[in-house]
């Protein structure tokens, strides 16, 4: 055997997953399809403020959904059962949607019949940051029982996310969650992006919610 | 968490590069991720170790960088680094604005492998 040598590769590892999820970001717009990534902990409420959103948008948008979970497709069949098209991506125990994923469950969806088309990504504030799936938009949800020190703990979600909101304000009173707090947590990370609180069960926020991202979606962006 | 998923795309790589250069034996892989990534090293070996069997590349160690987390400042386009810690409050060094991008930090590259051919 010959001497060691040293081969310079310089290849960034994620490349081929940011090329394809370019390319979907491209393709959609080309189509006329606004696609939102929802990321959050598991439990936060994503797909309860999907079905809010599906609800107060029926009128302005045609819409659907690509739910990402490890197992199962119990939040695809919510979806399905208010009438809204639905495919269930199912990792087989992968912890975020790759580009790759998301453009297998666009195969299985009417495109041109669709504006805007919801992603709800696996319930985990890690890995999902660090993987670009095509989205135009990516919205991170925390819940008033998780408290108000997500920023600190998952630094990179709130630098790599558009938006953010606070679900479940309806039982602020029985936590410590500080929204000030929160509030000045997310603008050091993120000076531009707004925060919502919203409430899936009792409705209350979902307007202001709504009306932003009916703007951000006619915009394209 | 995503370790697997990473771990196959560096072998890709590796042995994409062993097969164009005739390599025989890859000894060492040198990789670096950025400090904002919650890789851990130790899982990507192992996840490795058991990819790699039956390759050019079995048996080869994985030596992990830290590669720094840099900002650019908006107003000043200055560069800077800072740690994970100071994230939050990272402020520009000459200026001091608050209004300042993520340049690096957050990705994994293989900058290189030690081989015998």
């Amino acid at each position: 055997m010959s001497d060691v040598t040293l081969i310079n590769i310089k290849e960034e590892i994620l490349a081929e997953n940011k090329e394809l999820a370019q390319q979907l970001r491209a393709d959609l717009r080309a189509r006329g399809v606004f696609l939102v990534n929802l990321m959050s902990s598991p439990g936060a409420g994503k797909t309860s403020l999907i079905l809010k959103t599906l609800e107060h948008l029926r009128a302005a948008f045609r819409m659907a959904v690509i739910e990402g979970d490890v197992d199962s497709a119990v939040d695809a069949e919510r979806v399905a059962r208010e009438g809204f098209p639905a495919v269930q991506i199912n990792t087989g125990g992968s912890c975020h949607l790759s580009a790759a994923m998301v453009a297998k469950g666009l195969e299985r969806l009417p495109l041109d019949a669709l504006d805007l088309l919801f992603l709800e990504n696996i319930g985990n504030l890690i890995c999902p940051a660090g993987s670009d799936t095509g989205a135009h938009l990516s919205v991170a949800l925390v819940s008033v029982p998780e408290g108000d020190d997500k920023p600190l703990k998952y630094p990179l979600i709130f630098r790599t996310s558009h938006a953010f909101l606070v679900n479940k304000t309806d039982v602020k009173d029985r936590f410590d969650f500080q929204t000030g707090a929160f509030r000045e947590r997310v603008r050091r990370l993120n000076p531009e992006a707004p925060v919502f609180e919203v409430s899936c069960k009792t409705g209350e926020g979902i307007g202001a919610w709504c009306e932003w991202l009916r703007e951000r979606a006619e915009a394209g962006g | 968490m995503h370790e697997l998923p990473v771990t196959r795309s560096i072998l890709g790589i590796v042995l994409r590069h062993a097969e164009a250069n005739g390599v025989q034996r890859v000894m060492a892989i040198d990789l670096s991720i950025g400090a904002l990534s919650d890789l851990e090293a130790e899982w990507i070996q192992s996840y490795f170790d058991h990819l790699s069997r039956g390759t050019p590349a079995e048996g080869a160690a994985l030596r992990v960088k830290r590669s720094p987390l840099t900002f650019r400042c908006e107003p000043c386009a200055a560069e800077f680094t800072a740690t994970r810690e100071e994230l939050a409050s990272a402020r520009c060094p000459g200026c001091r604005s608050r209004d300042v991008s993520v340049i690096a930090g957050t990705g994994y590259t293989v900058e290189s492998m030690e081989v015998q051919s």
